[in-house]
């Protein structure tokens, strides 16, 4: 019987691997395992014969059963996996042919380095602060220092607007306004930058703009002197620009700050680059503003931020960052 | 400010590389923006005598020149100039010179004529600017001297100094060499201008009487007889030369050369056309004209400030121009000569009026020493009588206006410190202050009192001082320290918001312009917004004479632009202010909102539609709606609120209402409007008010309870009449459905003859959904029938059959 069930298994492994397909493995499936097939027929007889001889014969039709069907499972995983890879294989894509129907747009260079000034600020541990593009003189001019027939009025050539008695009111020429409105509208200590859209009389060139952004940093604290100025410029450059980016101040004049400074910024390759007007906050600008210059002191700083934009992505005249052309707005 | 290291070193013993000393100006906060040499570059120039001057047989324009240059050997020259005679002394560049130019002067034949070298005009060695020639020189000089040597020239270097007005001292040779000095550590002084006088005393033939003390601090003058004017010397043609200003004649040089050196402006009259030899200070009175020098008649207002003569009669402009009447000529025998200050305020705004500025009224206007008065006066003496052989009359005349020197100053150590982040003593403080002149009247352990001086008159405070000891310091000595903020660092949630629109909008596919906020007023009717811009006082061009009111025609003009260089893509968003007037007649400024603005050339509406749903989308927002502007169902609502449709088709556009207020509108631009700004095929509008946009995103959203039971969904197509909208059908459904109707979509709209004009079907699928139980088929079936009732009730639209 034993010769019979390793002839039965023999056939049984060679028609799972003769198969060539999961649907001809599922009925050699059938014809080896079913219900009707040798290896089940031989089970049935196991009845007749004696106990030990029966235990023996179940084993080995057991142990028969067995390996048929990890045969068949092996087969059988052999077949969907090559059935699957032909599937597949008719299912191929060239993905090069796939185009973007969904191009993204671009921030503005301007609001790029916008953003990552305010950033860097606020990362400091600054406010931003804003304030109205149409400004009164009086927050232009006056409370910073400047006042009617000062002769740095004239340097702005400033654009006015007819709106309230004449002279009163015009484009801001600065973002310094907001120092004023700030003091005016908090108690100190108070640290903010403001970013901000300005005017300017002038025609457009390569590097002027009637219109174009500066960012303001005013700071108002107990104890604060030309160092601490020094210090903020200094973490601003390296936070900006990056490592091996340094800053230094020298004496410059401003109606607002005193004393005030230019600051420079020189870069890994050592030259200099001019960046902006800053110093410590004049005290009849503190008085206008509310505060006490002999309890509170300040510093402010400013500079121009399509500058900046310019010098980043290397752009050659101002005057394409505003043509609006898509070709422009989408190289950034 | 361009001042000569040769000049500086009158008054101070200055030396060191020209480079290390630009560099200790710019950090005194006077900003070397160059540093030149002057006279080095003319070796190889040599003093020539003409021997002959022939015509070139070949070029009309073309002379050959013999000259001789001290060997007594003739050598020829070819010169395109015929200027100088025979016997006239000329600067002669050798074979082998490289020129201030750059050009090297080689021999050479000029058709067929040789010629060993070049002469040269005054101009060609950047002497002076005179081009006109070739320059003759003093036939004293001796032939075949180098010509530096020969006119006394020496090597030179020149700083160009950008001044701020805060340092009219450094408006002078003699202040730069003051700072600078100081800077150094080495000795300043001004030196004496001795003046030989003659026995008439200038009180005797003239008087000045300052009618209006304010106008004049202080005024001074000193009489001149027998001036001879002729050229001035080398050396002062070509120090005027370097400092920028052309020589003209000796005694006109002489005036400039001492505004120059000591920044002390100052005017002459021709004393004999000056009636009665007495001149009136005073205000100018509407109606009264003066002739300047210039030849031109002026109006004088009483703004003006005057020099009048005995009669009272106007002869010249304070500080800003001389007039005409009493210029100095061939004739003039006796010279008064004025140095004066005057009202900054006064000589700014009449050189402003008049568009006069000068090198005078710049000094004028920031003020100049008025202690210096005296001696400006004697050095223009000392260098008349040097120069023009002039007499001087003894004594100058100083008479003081409004003269109020600035009080002197307390300046406390401790406050220096504080500002500047320094440790400096007190006896440190003195000594930086001292050598500019800030000097200590008395001394206490922990303050100065400090003397302003009379050439800064921009210092009046404690402040300033403070200011003068942190240049003299050094900024580069101040440490650095990093404030912080008790306060953490943030942007206001509007801010953020601004953010998340802006990225938003570009996730969406739009670039970010930046159009000009200014429009032409033409531009506000082609886009149909009412009239009602803020203007510019003093606009650049007509073209941007008025503020926005709204960001369409900039987006609009942007897409013509962009149109007009065929480029392909369009679709532009900007977030930026309009201008609008206040409706609130006290407030002293604008209402400024803030607004974004869209546009997608070749978008219709619909693309409109989609981008605020888009938008709107990814900022969360919910609880928005919008109204089309020619519903009659929406009209019923109330009245248009007219600006936010202004310019958009009147069947293809809505408002868009978010929490029951107006805040933009969407849909397409107005053809019309088109049409007037030139643009091809349709474009896409979106316009929001970006503030109630950004309040609404700060509502933090409630959560609310998932049903677990299985949702019925329901497919309803009604036949509605073209103007009842959508929206008032999905009102209606979401009224009639309350809690259980958990969502409702529009999935198909359908037009055709057999449903009729005037109606088109309208296919919604409905989600029904209970939070506490499954719905049974009784429940949803009779919400079928109140959705339909509802429906055919309030819009009298059926189901489709």
């Amino acid at each position: 019987m034993l010769d019979d069930v390793n002839t039965l298994v023999d056939e049984a492994l060679a028609a799972a691997a003769a198969a060539s397909s999961s649907a001809a493995l599922r009925e050699v499936e059938t014809q080896v395992l079913g219900k009707s097939a040798p290896l089940s027929a031989a089970k049935k007889g196991l009845g007749a014969l004696d106990p030990d001889a029966r235990k023996s014969a179940g084993q080995a039709l057991n142990q028969a059963r067995a390996t048929v069907e990890a045969a068949i499972d092996a087969r059988r995983g052999e077949l969907s996996r090559a059935e699957r890879a032909v599937v597949l294989a008719a299912e191929r894509m060239d993905l090069t042919e796939v185009v973007g129907s969904h191009p993204v747009g671009h921030l503005h260079i301007v609001t790029q380095a916008w953003e990552a000034l305010e950033d860097v600020f606020v990362g400091m541990g600054f406010q931003v602060a804003e304030g109205p593009e149409v400004e009164t003189d009086w927050h232009n001019f006056d409370a910073l220092n400047i006042p009617p027939g000062h002769p740095a009025r004239d340097g702005f050539d400033t654009l006015y607007v007819e709106y309230g008695p004449p002279g009163s009111t015009l484009l801001r020429t600065h973002t310094s306004p907001v120092q004023a409105r700030t003091m005016l509208g908090q108690e100190p200590p108070i640290y903010i930058v403001a970013p901000g859209r300005v005017f300017r009389r002038d025609t457009a060139d390569a590097t002027h703009m009637p219109v174009f952004h500066q960012i303001e940093g005013l700071v108002i604290d107990r104890h604060i002197s030309l160092a601490d100025l020094a210090g903020t410029i200094e973490a601003f450059t390296t936070a900006y620009f990056g490592p091996g980016f340094h800053s230094r101040l020298r004496p410059n004049y401003f109606p607002f700050t005193e004393p005030s400074a230019e600051f420079d910024v020189q870069q890994p390759d050592g030259s200099w680059l001019e960046l902006g007007g800053c110093g410590m906050v004049h005290p009849n600008v503190l008085r206008a503003g509310g505060i006490d210059p002999e309890e509170w002191s300040g510093f402010a700083f400013g500079f121009g931020i399509d500058r900046l934009a310019k010098m980043k992505y290397a752009v050659d005249d101002l005057r394409d960052m505003y043509s609006n052309d898509v070709r422009f707005l989408s190289q950034f | 400010m361009k001042v000569l290291l040769s000049w500086m070193q009158q008054f101070a013993p200055i030396s060191g590389d020209p480079e290390f000393l630009a560099r200790t100006l710019t950090d005194l906060g006077l900003v070397v923006e160059s540093v030149g040499t002057v006279g080095a570059s003319l070796d190889g120039i040599i003093v020539a005598e003409v021997l002959e001057l022939a015509p070139h047989p070949e070029a009309d324009r073309i002379q050959v020149v013999q000259v001789d240059v001290g060997d007594g050997v003739p050598l020829q020259i070819c010169c395109g100039a015929f200027n100088m005679a025979v016997g006239d002394r000329v600067p002669l560049a050798t074979i082998g010179t490289t020129m201030p130019s750059g050009l090297e002067i080689a021999q050479r034949k000029l058709r067929g004529q040789e010629s060993n070298g070049m002469l040269c005009s005054a101009a060609e060695l950047e002497l002076s600017s005179d081009a006109e020639g070739i320059m003759i020189l003093d036939p004293s000089l001796e032939l075949g001297r180098p010509l530096v040597a020969a006119l006394g020239l020496g090597a030179d270097v020149l700083f160009d100094i950008d001044v701020e007005g805060n340092r009219p001292d450094a408006l002078s040779v003699a202040g730069v060499a003051r700072d600078l000095a100081a800077a150094l550590g080495v000795p300043f002084a001004v030196p004496a201008s001795p003046v030989a006088e003659t026995a008439t005393t200038a009180a005797s033939q003239a008087s000045v009487e300052i009618v209006d003390p304010d106008l004049c601090p202080r005024f001074g003058f000193r009489i001149l007889e027998n001036v001879t004017v002729g050229t001035s010397p080398e050396w002062m043609a070509s120090r005027l030369t370097a400092a920028g200003m052309r020589p003209i004649n000796s005694i006109v040089d002489i005036s400039n050369y001492v505004m120059l050196e000591l920044g002390q402006p100052n005017h002459t009259y021709d004393l004999d056309l000056v009636t009665n030899g007495a001149l009136r200070v005073r205000m100018g009175r509407e109606g009264e004209q003066l002739v300047t020098l210039d030849g031109q008649t002026r109006a004088i207002t009483a703004a003006d400030g005057l020099v009048c003569d005995g009669a009272d009669e106007p002869i010249g402009l304070a500080g800003v121009m001389g007039g005409a009447s009493t210029e100095i000529s061939a004739t003039t025998r006796r010279v008064l000569l004025e140095a004066a200050v005057w009202d900054r305020m006064t000589i700014a705004r009449t050189s402003r009026r008049l568009n006069l500025r000068s090198e005078a009224s710049t000094r004028f206007e920031r003020g100049v020493d008025w202690a210096g008065i005296e001696h400006a006066l004697d050095r223009f003496c000392e260098l008349a009588v040097e120069l023009c052989g002039a007499e001087v009359a003894s004594g100058a005349v100083v008479v003081d206006g409004s003269l109020v020197p600035t009080p002197p100053v307390r300046v406390r150590t401790a406050r220096v410190n504080h500002l500047l982040g320094s440790s400096l003593d007190t006896e440190q403080i003195r000594s930086l202050l001292e050598p500019i002149g800030f000097v200590a009247e008395s001394v206490e352990a922990d303050a100065l009192t400090v003397r302003i001086p009379s050439w800064r008159p921009d210092s009046t405070m404690e402040t300033d001082v403070v200011e003068e000891v942190g240049r003299h310091h050094g900024y580069a000595k101040v440490g650095t320290r990093v404030p912080r903020p008790a306060q953490s660092g943030a942007l206001s949630p509007a801010q953020q918001a601004r953010r998340a629109l802006r990225r938003a909008m570009v996730g969406a596919g739009f670039d970010e312009a930046m159009p000009m906020p200014f429009l032409s007023p033409a531009d506000l009717g082609s886009a149909g917004l009412p009239d009602d811009a803020i203007r510019l006082t003093n606009p650049l061009v007509h073209e941007e004479s008025v503020l926005r009111t709204s960001l369409m025609p900039g987006l609009v003009k942007a897409v013509v632009s962009n149109q007009s260089r065929r480029n392909a893509r369009i679709r532009l968003f900007e977030i930026g202010h309009v201008y609008l007037p206040n409706p609130d007649a006290d407030a002293p400024l604008p209402l400024e909102p803030e607004r974004l603005g869209v546009v997608l050339a070749g978008g219709d509406a619909a693309d409109a539609v989609r981008l605020l749903h888009l938008v709107a989308g990814s900022l969360g927002l919910s609880n928005y709606r919008i109204d089309n502007a020619d519903t009659v169902a929406d009209r019923a609502k109330g009245p248009r609120s007219g600006r936010e449709l202004a310019g958009l088709h009147p069947h293809r556009s809505a408002e868009v209402v978010l929490r029951g207020r107006t805040i933009g509108a969407v849909g397409e631009v107005d053809p019309g409007v088109l049409e007037a700004f030139g643009v091809t095929g349709r474009v896409a509008w979106l316009g929001l008010d970006v503030e109630p946009v950004f309040a609404a995103m700060q509502s933090v959203p409630q959560y609310s309870p998932i049903s677990m039971y299985p949702p019925s969904d329901l497919d309803l197509a009604f036949v509605v009449p073209d103007d009842v909208t959508s929206s008032a059908v999905v009102s209606t459904l979401q009224k009639t459905g309350g809690a259980l109707l958990r969502s409702v979509e529009l999935f198909d709209v359908f037009r055709s003859d057999a449903l009729g004009a005037d109606r088109r079907s309208l296919a919604y699928r409905l989600r029904l959904q209970a939070a506490d139980r499954t719905l049974t088929d009784a429940e949803i079936t009779s919400m079928r029938d109140q959705l339909v009732t509802a429906v055919a009730k309030r819009h009298k639209a059926g189901l489709r059959a």
